[in-house]
């Protein structure tokens, strides 16, 4: 099975920790990772600004990287909610038609595809989850608290096979971070409040560490800690799933 | 042209194709076993108390004992002689302390009660006394809303209405206060 | 344009413990419809069947609102028709001035707010007495209502008792819910005894039967219509619903949505006035066909008032209902009102993190959050979006449109960050840093350790 590794820009840049503990978990889980060098971003900070006739240019791109594999794995709901929702190619239709649909989250793709039912994982720290709502309330990745309908979580199906690790849940479940895309800058004053807050509900569990399935909230989430001096760190679920003794 | 005409044919130029009516089975729906159980729940829920009695003479015989210790009734309740005559003016009614009134039945899931206009006497007889009194017969229940509209015609009259438990307010912080404008309590009498 | 979302927003957020107060109040009321809609296990079906009975209803609008008007008129009701905000008014003033009326009350209605009524009416020297409670608080107040449920949730018991000091004369000081509303209740008893003309909104207008319903807690729509002698009814076009037996769908999903009740006190259905009264419907358009128009935001016009989408917002919940600028805040409002008014609120479309909860709650299955990303682009096509933003944007997709410009970009980016932070560090530049650390920057990027470690 060729796998595409799709790493966001941000993550890419500034996050690398994350990408290689998703390609490392992928290798073992005996998957074929490439990663096309030529990627960059999926185009969803122009789009969801309001621009996204601006992301053509990276609509091709991402098609032309991303051709030539069997499916295509992002440790990001949002960037992949993105892809699957608004990716375009006038020129290869059909090939943009096929990435839409052969793109997954790396939560999903564990659960749906690889059907992981144990892990040689071991995390001996107290955790608090963080639903991102992309990847939430956009790919499915777990029940959400509005609907009436049975409850799931393939992230935390995934955590619970982790040896060690205490799981906490804050006491909204599922509310949003407020990074939000350029959100976090025009609408500044908003944003860090309720990143506060999430932090507030997440502190009265006492985690050690804030994890979730997008690192833009987790960036955004670990920008306030760190300005208040806070011990509490961020980890991005593949770094977890991908811990050992 | 007139206002009628332009919004109707921008409407009618602006209008999706045509999307069908949903086929809408509620019967499928889970319905409780003991409609009165649920019903004095749901009615406890609103802010009702439920009194339960026998037949009208036990009814009769209270209103009678309300009335000779002076608190102002208007009793519409049907079945029990002549009902009182309601004055069509607000100002007249704004001192009746009481009134009792005949509901045509009850919904379970809510504990709503539908009242007929010609129940009322007048439509503003159930809104302004302070206390009002519900009047039903237990087999009057049904289970939900759907089966409520099941049961009535709605322009049979010029005016009816759903009451679930007295007047309420919560637009001081949220906080739950009885008697907003209307009744400060609500009663609903059961007759077995 | 007056101050946009953004700065209201930042205004609000200043006081953080009535943010928090304000955000924990809403969100009680959204755990309250939780609650209510958790005991209903045919919710999804209903919402299902909602939403397709009231895209069906836009679908033959023109036909239902024509058999609507019909009925009603053989009910003996006056249909009235206002194509937009001014002709409403005007048609009611004319009714006003027709009976020389001079007392009015008049219970909640969004599309009065939506048409400045009361100001209009002011203007000419009439003066409105909103009954709601919450709207009476706010019209003592000089405000507009902050939430179209909840008016008044943007203030605390203390702001409420020192307004009705002022205006009613309670005793200073004395905070008790339980006896402000007593003294409003005696207060607006009167007003109601007195009024000759009542107005009150529609929640729903039943084309086959030609009669409306209105939905109260407090029962003060009803002490205005049956005591006035006459009862003037607005409603905008997409209140209709085809049949009563809809009714039953939608009077078990508005209460558990708005409040978590399983219905309303009051759901009073009129269809022909009382003997001796005057009955009247305004059916008001005011820019509702044109959305019906707009094929991607066309279901915004299912909406039925229920406001759980206010409660759930998180970004509403710490910015408050007036930092909306506009009669109906929230996200709802957010995708109605730059159908009323690109260019003022053009803000509004990006006062949301697009977290999609909206959607999630709403009874009728708008798509909420799809409808704010698509105005969104409409907005940055009408050029309407200010141009250092725009051009940042044009910049950003340039350089991630180029792979080595991007790389380059990064590496400086990074670099810059590591051995000159203070570059990053402006606060007034730099929104991200005024209460945020920037993420820290590493020598290399994932792509340089991957050509280092996997490719060889």
């Amino acid at each position: 099975m060729k796998v595409g590794l799709f790493i966001p820009c941000y993550i890419d840049q500034f996050y690398p920790m994350v990408a290689i503990a998703t390609m490392q978990l992928l290798e073992k889980m005996g998957c074929e990772i490439v990663f096309p060098l030529e990627q960059t971003c999926c185009g969803q900070p122009m789009a969801n600004s309001g621009f996204n006739t601006l992301s053509k240019g990276c609509d091709r791109n991402f098609v032309a990287n991303f051709s030539d594999v069997d499916f295509i794995v992002a440790p990001s709901g949002s960037c992949v909610l993105h892809v699957k929702e608004h990716l375009a190619d006038a020129q290869n239709p059909e090939a943009a038609e096929f990435i839409r649909t052969h793109i997954f989250e790396l939560t999903e793709f564990l659960t749906d595809v690889l059907k992981v039912e144990k892990l040689d994982a071991h995390f001996p720290f107290s955790v608090g989850w963080h639903n991102s709502c992309h990847g939430q309330r956009g790919l499915h990745l777990s029940s959400m608290s509005e609907l009436v309908a049975p409850h799931f979580s393939k992230p935390i199906s995934l955590l619970n096979m982790v040896n060690g690790l205490q799981l906490h849940l804050p006491s909204r479940i599922d509310e949003c971070c407020g990074f939000g895309g350029t959100f976090c800058v025009f609408e500044e004053a908003v944003s860090v409040k309720m990143g506060k807050d999430r932090i507030k509900d997440h502190e009265e569990n006492e985690v050690e560490v804030i994890a979730g399935g997008d690192v833009s909230c987790l960036m955004h989430l670990e920008g306030i800690l760190k300005r208040k001096g806070s011990k509490v760190r961020v980890m991005h679920i593949a770094e977890i799933l991908n811990s050992q003794k | 042209m007139s206002a009628r005409n332009t919004i109707i044919e921008t409407v009618a130029k602006n209008k999706p194709a045509l999307i069908p009516l949903p086929e809408m089975d509620f019967s499928q729906f889970e319905t409780p076993v003991d409609l009165f159980e649920a019903f004095s729940k749901q009615l406890l829920v609103v802010g009702g108390r439920l009194i339960e009695m026998n037949d009208e003479s036990g009814l009769s015989q209270l209103i009678q004992q309300e009335k000779s210790a002076g608190v102002n009734i208007i009793n519409r309740v049907t079945n029990m002689g002549e009902p009182d005559v309601v004055p069509e003016n607000a100002a007249a009614l704004h001192a009746v302390d009481k009134a009792y009134i005949s509901g045509a039945f009850g919904v379970a899931e809510n504990g709503a009660i539908w009242v007929w206009e010609s129940a009322m006497g007048q439509r503003i007889l159930p809104f302004i006394c302070q206390q009002l009194v519900l009047v039903l017969r237990r087999k009057q229940l049904v289970a939900n809303m759907h089966l409520a509209y099941n049961r009535i015609n709605v322009q049979e009259e010029g005016f009816g209405v759903f009451i679930a438990g007295p007047s309420k307010t919560a637009d001081i912080e949220q906080s739950l206060v009885i008697g907003a404008h209307g009744p400060k309590a609500l009663s609903v009498i059961i007759l077995h | 344009m007056s101050k946009s979302h953004a700065a209201l927003a930042a205004e609000f957020t200043a006081d953080e413990n009535r943010t928090d107060w304000h955000d924990e109040t809403l969100w009680w009321v959204r755990q309250k419809r939780d609650k209510a809609v958790q005991q209903i296990p045919e919710w999804e079906i209903l919402r299902q069947w909602a939403s397709a009975i009231k895209e069906h209803t836009l679908s033959k609008l023109d036909e239902y609102l024509a058999i609507f008007e019909r009925e009603a008129i053989s009910n003996g009701i006056k249909v009235h028709w206002a194509n937009d905000a001014t002709a409403h008014n005007e048609i009611i003033l004319k009714i006003i001035k027709e009976h020389s009326i001079s007392k009015i009350v008049k219970s909640k209605s969004m599309l009065t707010e939506e048409c400045h009524l009361n100001e209009y009416l002011h203007q000419s020297g009439i003066e409105v007495i909103d009954t709601d409670l919450g709207e009476r608080i706010v019209q003592f107040r000089g405000e507009p209502p902050s939430h179209i449920v909840l008016p008044a949730i943007h203030l605390k018991k203390e702001d409420v008792s020192e307004t009705f000091h002022e205006h009613l004369g309670t005793e200073k000081g004395n905070n008790d819910p339980q006896y402000l509303t007593e003294s409003a209740r005696t207060h607006l008893r009167e007003k109601f005894i007195q009024s000759e003309l009542a107005i009150t909104g529609v929640n729903f207008a039943i084309a086959e039967t030609g009669g409306f319903v209105v939905c109260t807690n407090e029962g003060n729509a009803d002490m205005g219509a049956h005591a006035a002698k006459i009862h003037i009814a607005c409603m905008g076009i997409e209140k209709i619903i085809p049949k009563a037996e809809h009714l039953g769908v939608f009077t078990r999903m508005l209460a558990r949505s708005a409040t978590g009740q399983a219905i309303t006190t009051y759901t009073s259905h009129f269809h022909r006035p009382r003997p001796g009264q005057e009955m009247h419907i305004v059916i008001v358009n005011n820019g509702r066909s044109r959305q019906l128009g707009r094929e991607d935001f066309r279901n915004s016009l299912k909406c039925i008032r229920c406001a759980a989408c206010f409660n759930t917002c998180p970004v509403y919940r710490r910015s408050g209902g007036h930092s909306y600028h506009t009669a109906v805040a929230g996200p709802i409002g957010s995708i109605l009102n730059p159908n009323l008014d690109m260019k003022a609120n053009a803000d509004l479309p990006f006062a949301s993190t697009l977290c999609g909860s909206c959607t999630n709650v709403c009874p009728v299955k708008i798509n909420i959050h799809e409808q704010l990303w698509k105005w969104r682009q409409v907005i940055a096509e009408e050029g309407l979006v200010a141009p250092s933003k725009k051009m940042s944007m044009q910049v950003l997709g340039y350089i991630l449109s180029k792979p080595s410009l991007y790389r380059l970009i990064g590496k400086t980016g990074r670099w810059v960050l590591r051995h000159m932070p203070l570059l990053v560090k402006f606060k007034s530049l730099n929104p991200w840093y005024k209460q945020r650390e920037m993420p820290e920057a590493p020598s290399e990027s994932f792509r340089d350790w991957y050509k280092k470690n996997r490719r060889s």
